[in-house]
């Protein structure tokens, strides 16, 4: 940390951090208050169980919110759940919440969506917020510059009962892109492009703060898209800096400041940038001209090239360790080194997930898709992120697009991203999809993931194989 | 939870890098809603060739279930391990196999929070020293190592020993078991300061009755 007079440089990160420490007790981690902890059916259960075996209540029912997203069918939302486990789990958040007082987005709500999704989208995730959720993808939330991570069900109960977390502060890590993304190139381009760079550990033990001309000009939507990728570079979580974008963006929905609340509200944000000569523990610079759109050929995040490449060989890795990994991960995922990426036929294509369900990434992909068919060897889905996402997809007639096309137009919910509801691969069946995750029948059992864009995704679903988006022909 | 002092078991090695979660339990058994009986679906999918454990066994081409490392309870794996998603189940899986610590030359983050709260212990070792134990448990029929947190050694009794770092907090946290919601509750006067200066927004207020 470096030093002007007697006032410390910070970074956005401790700025954060230092106004929700609670308790700094000697020789331990501090004690850091929990502004938002966002609540879903898979991994809170037994965090309920754990308050009710030990007699102890909710602490901040207004500063815990519930919603189901993880393993609810995307079909018609009238139709009955048919995963018996499901249903069960789905009920006994229901009924927890009822127990607890906590409010519930339940699948029959209007606002009902992914966790991730509907917290920046209802004005309950604001700028300077610590928010953690039992989720990975909570640093989706970071792009308002909060500090969101995920937790386990442990940690989940921890904050049920305290609305407090001991924490041991993690370094920090700036990432600077400099100049413009270019055509074709997207935030998901940008985060894979970092994760192939750094690795899928590269971060672990850090905060990242991403900043940059490249980062600057970004919307809120792409800035959660790059800060959501945060986790699968090892980082808890990815910090923007607030600006005038994030203002606009937070700007009158439904649970943000209002009148004179807001005003005060934007005055202490601004103060939030890291200030100028603030020291970082670790700094990476990234030109974003040197990006294109990226295909991952590999069973991690890491494992990724430009679609105008070609699946690596062997040779090319360094290490004996990584080596034998990109060996297992080419036997899993039936390529060969040297194969061209756009040579790879897709059967299927899955635009959704908390990285790229959000209306620009549906604009983006019917941008690509509009007068054009889904290749009849491809099955295309497209999952909205929330209910308002598919509301407004609707009122913009894009869900035309998708339709007439030939893409499935669906419910919202994680789907496909993880498999947990019926949304999932064949073995053996490669999906061109935007989720996060190309882990190992992570899309259910067997299936091959690749990770790209939403424009990639719907440029795969027509073309049958991936295809470099630079060269589409848009109608 | 449970108190982990010191512990002397047989090590079975998993000779990955970045092992994901999704890898550790696979999401089709996260519904259940319980912290027990995660062990048998223990990395399923590399283990069973169907969907559910009745299921037709792979061939014994895991070492898990190699007979001579039936009995283990000290996992070695290379670095990056438990990356990916934060279920705790991964822990709860581990565990109630039957491990009680876990040896990498790194953990992912939520993954190493997660086993500290159920008393797996996460021993961090240079990758030589990974790959010597690797070797030695690969080689050596029923290798042991003995684990003591109260030392913060790793040694097997034939000439290994390595010594493993862990912040003093988490050290006592887990060699006396202690519940570590009870021990934040310790400093209820503060948070009920903190709570007095930051106040709910009133926006929130509505949340309640919004359905």
């Amino acid at each position: 940390m470096g030093e002007t007079g007697n006032m410390p440089l910070r970074t956005l990160f401790e700025k954060v951090w230092d106004s929700h420490v609670v308790a700094a007790p000697e020789g331990q981690s501090a004690l850091l208050y929990i502004d938002l902890h966002l609540v879903h059916e898979v991994t809170s259960p037994q965090a309920f169980d754990g308050l009710r075996a030990n007699g102890r209540r909710l602490r901040q029912p207004l500063r815990t919110v519930a919603t189901v997203d993880h393993n609810i069918p995307t079909t018609p939302r009238g139709l009955p759940i048919t995963d018996p486990i499901a249903a069960k789990q789905i009920e006994a958040l229901q009924k927890n919440c009822r127990e607890f007082g906590v409010p519930l987005f339940d699948m029959d709500s209007a606002e009902q969506g992914i966790v991730h999704i509907i917290g920046p989208e209802l004005g309950i995730t604001l700028p300077a917020m610590t928010i953690v959720c039992g989720d990975s993808h909570t640093s989706t939330h970071g792009a308002f510059g909060s500090l969101a991570f995920g937790i386990g069900t442990s940690e989940v109960e921890h904050v049920l009962a305290t609305q407090c977390l001991p924490q041991k502060k993690p370094k920090t890590m700036q990432i600077q892109v400099s100049g413009k993304l270019a055509e074709g190139v997207t935030a998901k381009d940008l985060a894979l492009g970092i994760i192939g760079r750094i690795g899928t550990d590269g971060a672990t033990g850090y905060v990242i703060e991403y900043a940059g001309d490249a980062v600057r000009g970004l919307s809120m939507e792409a800035r959660m898209t790059l800060c959501n990728m945060s986790i699968e570079a090892g980082a808890r979580a990815g910090l923007i800096a607030p600006d005038e974008t994030t203002f606009a963006y937070v700007s009158g929905r439904r649970f943000a400041p209002k009148g004179k609340d807001w005003e005060d509200s934007v005055t202490y944000w601004r103060t939030l940038a890291s200030d100028p000569g603030a020291q970082f523990d670790r700094v990476i610079e990234i030109d974003a001209a040197s990006l294109a759109p990226f295909v991952t050929w590999g069973t991690n995040p890491g494992m990724v090239v430009a679609v105008n490449a070609r699946v690596p060989e062997l040779k090319s890795f360094a290490q004996e360790a990584d080596r034998r990994a990109a060996e297992q991960a080419l036997a899993y995922m039936g390529l060969s080194p040297g194969t061209p990426i756009e040579a790879i036929a897709v059967d299927r294509v899955f635009i959704g997930s908390c990285t790229n369900s959000r209306i620009e990434d549906l604009r983006a992909a019917a941008r690509v898709a509009k007068g054009q068919h889904v290749n009849p060897k491809v099955r295309a889905m497209v999952v909205p992120g929330s209910q308002a996402i598919k509301r407004a997809a609707e009122q913009e007639g894009l869900h035309r697009i998708f339709l007439d096309a030939g893409f499935e137009w669906r419910e919202s919910g994680c789907s496909m991203c993880l498999g947990m509801n019926p949304d999932i691969l064949q073995p053996g069946e490669r999906c061109a999809s935007t989720s996060n995750r190309n882990f190992e029948g992570r899309q259910g059992r067997g299936g091959r993931t690749h990770l790209v864009s939403p424009m990639m995704a719907a440029a795969a679903a027509i073309a049958g194989h991936f295809t470099d988006i630079r060269n589409w022909r848009f109608n | 939870m449970k108190p982990f002092r010191k512990h002397t078991g047989v090590v079975v090695p998993l000779d990955k890098v970045n092992v994901d979660t999704d890898q550790i339990i696979p999401k089709q058994f996260l519904k259940r809603i319980e912290r027990t009986g995660f062990g048998e679906f223990l990395f399923h999918d590399w283990r069973f060739a169907g969907d559910r454990k009745e299921y037709k066994k792979k061939t014994g081409d895991f070492v898990l279930d190699a007979p001579r490392y039936a009995k283990a309870s000290i996992l070695v794996a290379g670095k990056n391990f438990g990356c990916g998603s934060s279920r705790e189940h991964a822990v709860w899986a581990l565990a109630d196999y039957g491990f009680r610590v876990v040896i990498a030359s790194s953990f992912a983050d939520i993954f190493a929070n997660n086993s500290l709260k159920n008393g797996l212990l996460t021993v961090r070792l240079n990758e030589e020293q990974v790959a010597e134990i690797m070797r030695r448990s690969e080689e050596i029929e029923n290798y042991q190592l003995t684990v003591d947190l109260e030392t913060l050694r790793v040694e097997d009794g034939r000439g290994f020993v390595a010594t493993f770092a862990m912040d003093e907090f988490s050290r006592h946290c887990l060699l006396d078991g202690l519940d570590d919601i009870g021990l934040t509750l310790q400093h209820e006067a503060d948070i009920v300061a903190y709570e007095a200066k930051h106040p709910v927004r009133a926006e929130m207020k509505a949340i309640l009755t919004l359905e």
